[in-house]
């Protein structure tokens, strides 16, 4: 019987693993206990006021877009609401154009008419080959000089207005009994997705195809339609007048927004074209000709059979654009929309003078908005994803 | 490994022994700015007057002086300052940070930035207040007629609050589209897209030259704030902000005792004691702030007075022709007004 061999405790491959590891992570403690501290020591020496009481003091500034009830008597937690709302709202915005436009450009460039893949590879190469923050001021400035004063607005019906100090339009005002236009509206759409989904489970079963656009879209309009006409339309709208310098009443969409969403929409959109087709070249040639064999038009082709196997593909970098849209939001400051980091890592920072906490509270949000949209991104992908049978 | 310690501690306290003079309790600031061999100054990104490169890339201006007086009494050079150009909204981050050694920047003196954000304000430059300039053929006449205009202003300033205050005194309303730059905002305001820029009313009459057509534009009347501009070291360094002040009172009373960059040699001999206290013929002043004898002498010959400064920036000697106002010397119904040297 052979010894065991021995080897010494400290050269155990185990210990070594362990050691390495504990040094690592003391190594890290330490390097920001350094940074804690040193920034701790130089807060105190230069007197700068700390910690998160500054949220509850009273803003004293105005914020020219807010989706929450603002005013200049609100306190600093209330811009940053404020600040994370018009940040999302772009966001959104700027996603679904970005989205829409992305696609169609994608599969454009993939398109065998000639003129049509030009233009698609062109707008990619142009727009995504030149800085976001000059096609920010380009929209910006440009939109500006192209649109008239407030007094020679261009009017549509005497609702809808624009002007170089933004859109104007009607805004729906609810009156009562509006609930019940609600309510039917409600009911109309579940019905219509009763209906679409028994639709399709005869499709799977026998394989036979029934239109559904027109039955679910009477089902969307006619219930409401008929509900508004039983409670006398209560509905009505504050239309927008000039008085003054600037039109009053409706919304406005300020013309900050619709640069930024525009050039966040375009830029990312040529990214998203790029991986559409990417996505679409990356399924195999055979089934495309399995789908002419099967005698489907090139809508359904594409519907029914390249782009579900193409979307396994697209959604990883898919949602990689979707936070870069999100995080490019934050340019919005150079042309004064009114987003998080302008309002709040912005004017509240340079009033309060608390870098840190801001800065903190900031990147808090934005790793949040981002872990959100990835989380969402993730299982939507887990839907799609080719399941293995 | 303890003797190499040793010796830097024993090397390090004789430098310090070497460079601190007789009187001065160390300043760690002025310590950095003899070792870097230059001055770091935060001065504003371009406003004409105050802080602003010219055709060559040499920056000029009000706030730029205060700068190279600074660097002519520690140096003797006026040449050794490096500007870092700095927008209003980080401007305290950076001073707070470190990135320069004092933040020249037509900054406001509040007592947030005074107690909250830790400046430490050395004086008053420049007395400002805050007004509006609007398009000639929006014939308003006064600041009370702005009801629901939308006004274009720096995001980051006193003058976003002061706005707020003003329309919500008045019962008016109005949109503020806060850009973060200066070259965006006037940029904004020639192309319409509000109907008054607000800033401080220095600020008014320096950007209104870079507008298409100057002359279409009018500043109206009403001053709706009070705006001492001043520039800011940090706190927690005394030594370093008293020789910051005392370079700014050196300029006032130099003006006030008629000391000139043209006569300042001729002035050395003066019989006037205060005069000879000033340019350290007499006394060990500028020893006091860790500089040396002639510390004013430097600065006034490299830069000159107060009144010379105003008037080559932003006085008639230059395209702004701002009259001295509020910044006269006490002595000439104004407010400016330093403590002796004594």
């Amino acid at each position: 019987m052979a010894t065991p061999l021995r080897i010494a405790w400290w050269r155990r491959r185990r210990t070594r693993d362990l050691l390495f590891q504990a040094a690592l992570i003391a190594g890290v403690l330490l390097l920001f206990g350094i940074m804690a501290n040193n920034a701790i020591q130089t807060v105190e020496r230069q007197h700068i006021a700390t910690g998160f009481g500054f949220l509850d003091h009273t803003a004293g500034f105005d914020v020219v877009q807010t989706l929450v009830r603002y005013d200049e008597t609100s306190t600093y937690g209330r811009v940053l609401l404020v600040g994370i709302l018009n940040t999302l709202l772009v966001a959104a915005i700027g996603i679904v154009l970005a989205t829409l436009l992305g696609f169609l450009v994608g599969i454009g460039q993939l398109s065998s008419n000639w003129l049509v893949a030009r233009l698609a590879r062109s707008f990619v190469e142009i727009v995504r080959n030149l800085p976001l923050l000059l096609q920010i001021f380009f929209w910006y400035f440009a939109v500006l000089r192209a649109l008239p004063g407030p007094r020679e607005s261009w009017g549509v019906a005497d609702a809808v207005f624009l002007n170089n100090r933004g859109l104007y339009l009607p805004a729906p005002v609810a009156e009562s009994g509006f609930g019940f236009v609600m309510l039917a509206f409600a009911a109309g759409a579940i019905a219509s997705i009763f209906m679409f989904l028994r639709a399709k489970a005869v499709r799977e079963r026998t394989g036979r195809v029934s239109p559904v656009a027109p039955g679910t879209t009477a089902l969307l309009v006619v219930p409401a339609l008929l509900a508004s006409a039983a409670a006398g339309f209560p509905m009505s709208f504050s239309v927008p007048a000039l008085s003054g310098f600037n039109f009053q009443g409706g919304i406005v969409v300020l013309p900050e927004m619709m640069a930024l969403v525009v050039a966040l929409a375009t830029y990312t959109a040529s990214y998203i074209a790029e991986i559409v087709r990417a996505g679409i070249e990356g399924v195999a040639r055979g089934q495309t000709e399995a789908a002419q064999a099967l005698g489907l038009n090139r809508g359904q082709m594409l519907r029914l059979v390249i782009v579900p196997q193409a979307m396994r593909q697209i959604i990883p970098p898919l949602t990689s654009q979707y936070l870069n849209l999100t995080k490019n939001s934050s340019l919005a400051v150079a042309i004064a929309y009114p987003d998080l980091v302008s309002v709040f890592a912005g004017t509240t920072l340079s009033q309060t003078g608390q870098a840190i906490e801001i800065i903190a509270i900031t990147m808090a949000v934005y790793l949040t908005l981002s872990l959100l949209t990835s989380a969402f991104m993730n299982w939507y992908n887990a839907r799609v994803a080719l399941t293995e049978r | 490994m303890r003797s190499t310690i040793m010796r830097f501690a024993a090397l390090a306290v004789a430098g310090m022994l070497a460079l601190a003079p007789a009187f001065a309790a160390p300043s760690p600031t002025l310590a950095k700015v003899k070792k870097n061999g230059f001055l770091r100054c935060g001065v504003n990104e371009g406003l004409p007057g105050f802080s602003v490169p010219d055709t060559k890339g040499e920056w000029a201006g009000m706030d730029v002086d205060f700068c190279r007086a600074i660097a002519a009494a520690i140096f003797n050079d006026p040449k050794k300052v490096r500007f870092f150009p700095t927008s209003a909204k980080v401007r305290f981050t950076a001073l707070q940070a470190g990135d320069f050694d004092v933040l020249s920047r037509n900054t406001t003196w509040t007592i947030s930035r005074d107690v909250q954000i830790g400046l430490e304000f050395i004086g008053v430059m420049y007395f400002d207040g805050q007004g509006f300039m609007v398009p000639k053929s929006a014939k308003v006449t006064s600041a009370r007629q702005l009801d629901g205009a939308s006004v274009c202003t720096n995001t980051g300033t006193t003058t976003e609050l002061n706005l707020a205050d003003y329309f919500r005194a008045n019962k008016m309303k109005y949109k503020v589209i806060a850009f973060e730059r200066n070259n965006e905002v006037i940029s904004a305001y020639d192309k319409g897209r509000c109907d008054a820029y607000t800033t401080d009313a220095s600020g008014l009459y320096a950007e209104r030259l870079k507008l298409t057509k100057p002359d279409d534009h009018i500043v109206l009347p009403e001053i709706i704030s009070k705006e001492p501009l001043g520039p800011a070291v940090n706190q927690g360094d005394q030594p370093w902000g008293d020789l910051v002040r005392w370079t700014f009172f050196a300029m006032l009373n130099a003006e006030e005792l008629g000391v000139t960059s043209k006569n300042v040699d001729q002035m050395l001999k003066s019989p006037n004691p205060e005069v000879r206290r000033l340019l350290g013929v007499e006394g060990a002043f500028g020893e006091s702030l860790g500089l040396t004898k002639d510390w004013a002498v430097r600065i006034v010959r490299h830069v000159g007075n107060y009144g010379e400064v105003f008037e080559r920036n932003v006085g008639q000697g230059s395209p702004l022709k701002i009259k001295r106002g509020m910044n006269a010397l006490h002595t000439k119904g104004g407010l400016q007004y330093a403590p002796p040297v004594r």
